[in-house]
């Protein structure tokens, strides 16, 4: 399993107690994982054991699950998770290039995260704002019709907000 | 004149992602400074997604003005010059472009007209009469009849006979059964669904619960992918204002129905799309399918009796249910009734959720409400049903859009994934993004589905690399037929689809790609390459500023020179130049 603590220092595994509005079965898995990544970003393996505690499921089936979906991501991410969506529409209008740029700019790969731990960047099946496409997210928001030129702009107005 | 009595935002995520929001804030803000009642509401998505932002400005007398791309600076002159002067601001008006004029709006009915988040503007278009009739004046059995007989068959890609399935849940054994809605919208390209859910809620709510009552299902889920966090926060509204008003829940209406409804959201798995691995993740599983028979409907969530729909599908069940079945039969073909929801995307003019008649002959959809191709390139494809689908080409533009239609191009129905495709878009490029989705979304169960599309993958990888050989064309579709015989699920199943129907239509770009060694259409960077014509070039060397890597230069004479050594055709010298002197070969 990845160490997430060599990306600093863990933060206290999350209490019990905040698990009882869900029973314990394993029909609670994946809600309980859900709000555990929505709360810390991502599931350590501490909450890993405490979700296989709560609902009696063995840990070799909670990381199963954990490293099924997509959803689900094992280390720490970036303050600011881009996610550059990857559908047949954006596809065919260039999300590719979108993609690359991003790697370029950030000087790092898909899944990684920037050395300020500032972004994170993943790609995404489909946003569904095909619309817009080529089209991304980062945290909440979404961003369509993008270009070189705007990926520039989104990004400097993410680090300003930081230096401020 | 008429006076202007309601506008409407729409808000969906693509309105919100244009800038809407903003929008709206500003014409609450214009609007609370004058004296002239107007409501200002929000809804869902309006359906001319090429236009967002999007005002409607409505009169008393129900007469519709659309206003688009609106920008905030916008927003006082529309308030000015038509709130209070009752003249529409004609520069900012949507053009008349025949969008609507060939849609036939069954399922979108309300999408975009009515506030989302409101249980009495939905009830006001009639919302909830059809669960009260069923309720108190149709048994079971009839309901099943009635949606049997108007022919409706399951939206999410199969074609199932809806009726036909609730019947099979029904004669199930109770009392514990329960009764599904897959939002788990996993087609890239595809988002009908998610319009759906984010501009009628309650349409689907009084869907499933009617469904739950003919097949006797006491308990639902609705199963809604994480990506679609505004779907989830109206479906989520609209269960606590209907159980509130006693819609939902214990007794409902004060019959002896009972039906209370969870949202699951889904976690990402393509597969989950499939009836079994759907089960397997609500259950608190991997999404892995399983062997059927069993059917869910005989033993599904938690081994009781199951029935699943998709949301087209149960969005339908109202409007069903207050019409006569002949209604319903008299929208498209034979062997394919009612209308189909499409998601409209890719190299269209106007992209967009539309809705049409079953049996409209695709070239209708592409050019009559999709107005053509962008740019005025040469229409070359739709693709059509996401992974598991295919690529129709511009020569059987003339297929109508039903289920058989579609099936005997190679291609699939699916949920309604629509993306148009132009000359620039390169078919065996396509096919290998199509594999790399398979590839990644495979549970692996089966192993030709996990093995053989990564080997497929690879073989396309390679041709699009210029590598391919001829006998990597045998290899693809030796294992096509593999991988569509020995996989388990429709995901296997259907996997070899877009490599199948792409080697059949476009078998010339494959040879181009492995004898040739060219990719017609541009988009395979190893078999390009970018050339200054030094008669064209003005050398005013904007590509030599933008050029990522310095591999452009002073040419002898006034013009620039890329070094090919050094370019990593990433096209931005072609996107900058504003005199077209550079020529991609």
């Amino acid at each position: 399993m990845p160490n997430p603590t060599s990306q600093g220092s863990e933060e206290k595994p999350v209490g019990i107690d905040s698990f009882r509005t869900f029973t314990a079965s394993s029909a609670s898995v994946i809600p309980l994982l859900q709000q555990i990544q929505n709360q810390y970003g991502y599931l350590s393996e501490n909450n890993l054991e405490r979700v296989s505690e709560y609902t009696h499921v063995p840990l070799s089936s909670i990381y199963g699950v954990a490293t099924f979906y997509s959803q689900f991501r094992l280390s720490r991410p970036g303050k600011h998770l881009i996610r550059v969506c990857q559908g047949t529409a954006c596809h065919v209008l260039g999300a590719g290039e979108i993609m690359a740029y991003f790697k370029e700019q950030l000087g790092i790969e898909e899944n990684e995260t920037t050395t300020d731990e500032l972004f994170t960047l993943e790609s995404v099946r489909c946003l569904g704002c095909c619309s817009l496409a080529p089209a991304m997210m980062i945290g909440d928001k979404t961003y369509g019709r993008l270009t070189r030129d705007t990926v520039d702009g989104i990004l400097s107005s993410y680090r300003e907000r930081e230096e401020r | 004149m008429s006076h202007v009595s309601e506008i409407r935002v729409g808000l969906a995520t693509c309105g919100i992602a244009a800038g809407a929001e903003p929008v709206y804030t500003a014409l609450e803000k214009e609007l609370a400074m004058i004296d002239v009642p107007v409501r200002l509401k929000r809804v869902g998505c309006i359906g001319m997604c090429y236009n967002e932002p999007l005002v409607d400005v409505v009169t008393q007398d129900g007469e519709r003005s659309t206003y688009g791309h609106v920008r905030v600076e916008d927003v006082s002159r529309i308030v000015e010059e038509h709130v209070i002067g009752g003249q529409p601001v004609q520069d900012l008006l949507v053009a008349s472009d025949g969008f609507f004029d060939k849609q036939v709006r069954i399922v979108l009915e309300n999408c975009g007209l009515i506030d989302p988040e409101s249980l009495n503007e939905y009830l006001k278009c009639d919302g909830y009469e059809a669960l009260e009739a069923v309720v108190f004046t149709m048994t079971p059995q009839q309901v099943i009849e009635k949606v049997t007989a108007s022919g409706l068959r399951g939206r999410g890609g199969a074609g199932f006979s809806t009726g036909v399935k609730w019947g099979f849940a029904a004669r199930e054994p109770g009392p514990e059964k329960y009764f599904i809605c897959n939002a788990d919208e996993g087609d890239p390209g595809a988002f009908m669904d998610r319009s759906v859910l984010e501009g009628d809620p309650h349409r689907v709510l009084e869907g499933i619960a009617i469904g739950a009552y003919a097949i006797g299902a006491p308990h639902g889920y609705f199963y809604v992918r994480a990506e679609y966090p505004l779907a989830i926060k109206r479906l989520e509204k609209a269960i606590a204002d209907a159980t509130a008003a006693g819609l939902i829940g214990e007794n409902i209406l004060g019959s002896d129905f009972s039906f209370e409804i969870k949202i699951k959201a889904g976690a990402g798995a393509f597969v989950c799309g499939e009836e079994t691995a759907l089960i397997a993740s609500i259950e608190g599983r991997r999404g892995t399918p399983r062997r059927r028979p069993p059917y869910p409907t005989v033993s599904g969530l938690w081994g009781k009796p199951t029935n699943i729909n998709n949301v087209e599908t149960l969005a339908n069940i109202p409007w069903i249910i207050r019409h006569k079945a002949e209604e319903f039969t008299s929208y498209g073909t034979e062997k394919s009734k009612g209308t189909k929801v499409f998601a409209l995307a890719g190299k269209v003019s106007h992209s967009g959720l539309v809705e049409v008649p079953m049996g409209m002959p695709i070239k209708d959809i592409v050019f009559d409400v999709g107005g053509g191709i962008r740019d005025g390139k040469a229409f070359k494809a739709v693709q059509i049903g996401g992974p598991s689908g295919g690529c129709i080409p511009s020569s059987l533009a003339d297929v109508p859009v039903d289920y058989e239609s579609i099936t005997a191009t190679g291609a699939i129905m699916g949920s309604g994934g629509l993306i148009v495709l132009d000359e620039e878009t390169c078919m065996v490029d396509l096919a290998r993004f199509f594999l790399d989705f398979i590839q990644k979304e495979s549970c692996g169960k089966c192993t030709f589905c996990r093995i053989g599309t990564k080997r497929m993958l690879e073989i396309l990888t390679r041709i699009c690399d210029g590598n391919g050989t001829v006998e990597d064309l045998d290899w693809l579709l030796e294992l096509s037929k593999k991988v569509k015989t020995y996989s388990l699920c429709g995901l296997g199943q259907t996997a070899p689809n877009p490599v199948l129907t792409t080697v059949k239509y476009f078998r010339e770009e494959y040879d181009a790609h492995i004898v040739d060694k060219t990719c017609p259409a541009h988009v395979c960077k190893a078999l390009i390459h970018y050339e200054i014509d030094p008669d064209q070039c003005k050398d005013c060397k904007l590509c030599t500023h933008d050029c990522p890597v310095q591999a452009i230069s002073q040419g002898k004479g006034a013009f620039q020179t890329i070094d090919q050594k050094t370019c990593i055709k990433c096209g931005r010298c072609y996107e900058v130049c504003p005199f077209g002197a550079i020529d991609v070969q």
